[in-house]
């Protein structure tokens, strides 16, 4: 249970500033539903339903992503670098499986947060989207992998100048290739294949097919799985190194 | 109560430690005294297992630092050089947080906290964020901090840099206080006044070695009893000398401006560490 005081922590900054972090969720998908689903969408034909049906899933994908990222890789590379706050917990008896987990716990609660955003403003948009257990589970694990390459990025990354840089270089590109707003099918082979390793795409594909009433993603949700586990395992590993 | 054997902490082509050993003993006020970049705060960061020492081996109340962290963590306290108290949380909730990482029971936690900054004086602020407070504040509530836990030794890297005199002593005040509830303290500093006066030993240490230990009384009675500073030619010189006649007879035949005085702490800091001004 030594996870706890580490995500109590977190729970008392996120109940602070609750309302700010609302309305921060808010702004980025609204503009995406606003330009790909209105804009753009009018014009573009889909095999099934509209261009915004279809685009929403990734859009919840995208900001489950780069919330849960920023959430847990922000402020701990300010805690580690710049307020030395992360040396609170460095020199306390808990053990960096709970620090890690305790962390990472609580970024996922923001993106899932920013998550059930999207999906109350997509029934303002009138879409048909089936959220079940299954979608949920889908966007926790998304949640959890991002949260602990956050981790993994705020305790190897020496500065706040290149914690910018791995958002640029790797976070963005992907919440545009990984399938959000076009199909992977349609890509060329080879680039199609390096996509498809990607967990965004599995969790766009996943939650396509689950929010269609289609079969169950077992391999995406494999895949997801593994990323978990893998980048979880990273994050203790570079806690527990990042003595000098 | 703390035992150090040949601690070395390479950096590079840096050696920050270089073969430092020495014991403080349980209740002792312990200061660890040398110029900037001696090798202080390494020194402190591994004793609190922040940084891996290259060679050498720490013992805190008869656990080994290497093999039994965890139950260190339990016993000691760190009060570190920075101010590292959480910024998004109030006075309150730092300590809690400290309280709750370190397990303590609810009803036991709320006491000791209320108890704690009626000791630092903060009962009053303990709804402010961290950052509302002066520097001053801070660095008790860091103390506060750093007690929540009950510890047997407490760490303090530079406790009373940048602070106004009043608020330096009201931290002396403290350390004496928690000195005499029985609490081991192990501090570093470059004030020569604070060494004399709060600790009970000191260890002068440069180039990462210890060059002199003992009381404060000990170490100033190596230089002998009084000094005779003469200026001459715009050029300060210092004699020292056993006894106040032998001072005496010898300033009578110095040219220029003479003063006599007794030897401080000072004096055997810098006589051993060198007169070169250095960062």
């Amino acid at each position: 249970m030594d996870f706890y005081a580490v995500l109590w922590r977190e729970l008392v900054v996120l109940k602070r500033g609750f309302w700010k972090f609302f309305a921060s969720r808010l702004v980025n998908p609204l503009l995406y539903l606003i330009a790909f689903g209105w804009g753009i969408g009018r014009s573009v034909q889909m095999p099934q339903g509209s261009y915004l049906e279809f685009v929403i899933p990734g859009i919840v994908a995208l900001s489950a992503m780069t919330t849960s990222f920023g959430a847990a890789g922000t402020p701990l590379n300010m805690a580690r670098l710049y307020h030395k706050t992360l040396e609170e917990y460095l020199i306390a008896p808990v053990s960096t499986f709970s620090f890690v987990l305790g962390r990472v716990l609580a970024a996922t609660l923001r993106g899932l947060i920013a998550a059930l955003i999207i999906l109350g403003l997509a029934l303002l948009f009138k879409t048909k989207l089936a959220v079940g257990g299954a979608f949920l589970l889908v966007l926790f694990l998304t949640c959890f992998l991002f949260s602990a390459l956050g981790v993994v990025a705020a305790m190897t990354i020496n500065s706040h100048e290149d914690m910018a840089n791995f958002t640029t270089f790797i976070i963005m590109p992907m919440s545009f290739l990984c399938g959000t707003f076009f199909s992977t099918a349609k890509l060329p082979p080879g680039v199609r294949q390096l996509i498809e390793i990607l967990p965004l795409t599995h969790t766009n594909l996943a939650l396509r097919e689950l929010g269609a009433h289609g079969s169950f993603p077992w391999l995406s949700l494999g895949v997801l799985i593994f990323y978990s586990v893998l980048f979880f395992f990273l994050a203790c590993y570079t806690v527990r190194h990042c003595r000098d | 109560m703390i035992r150090v054997e040949n601690l070395v902490k390479v950096f590079g082509r840096i050696r920050a430690v270089d073969g430092l050993s020495f014991q403080v003993k349980e209740g002792e006020i312990f200061g660890l005294l040398g110029p900037n970049g001696a090798g202080k705060t390494t020194t402190i960061r591994i004793l609190t297992m922040l940084t891996r020492p290259t060679a050498g081996e720490v013992y805190i109340a008869g656990h080994r630092l290497s093999t039994e962290a965890e139950q260190v963590k339990r016993i000691i306290g760190v009060v570190p050089q920075h101010i590292n108290l959480d910024q998004e949380l109030t006075v309150w909730e730092n300590l809690e947080l400290h309280g709750r990482l370190h397990r303590i029971p609810r009803e036991e936690r709320r006491r000791r906290m209320e108890e704690l900054l009626e000791f630092i004086g903060l009962s009053d602020r303990r709804h402010d964020l961290t950052p509302q407070l002066s520097g001053g504040m801070k660095r008790r509530l860091m103390i506060a901090r750093a007690l929540m836990h009950h510890p047997r030794v407490l760490f303090l890297d530079e406790p009373t840099v940048g602070l106004d005199p009043q608020t330096r002593r009201k931290i002396w005040e403290l350390i004496r206080q928690l000195n005499h509830q029985g609490v081991t303290i192990l501090l570093t500093t470059h004030y020569i006044e604070e060494a004399e006066l709060l600790c009970h030993r000191v260890g002068i240490v440069d180039h990462g070695r210890l060059i002199a230990l003992g009381t404060p009384g000990e170490l100033k009675a190596r230089l002998g009893k009084a000094v005779v500073e003469s200026f001459y030619n715009g050029v300060v010189d210092y004699h020292f000398f056993g006894s106040r006649e032998e001072a005496v007879n010898f300033a009578a035949h110095l040219p220029g401006t003479v003063l006599i005085r007794e030897v401080n702490l000072e004096d055997v800091f810098v006589e051993l560490t060198g007169r070169r001004v250095r960062d």
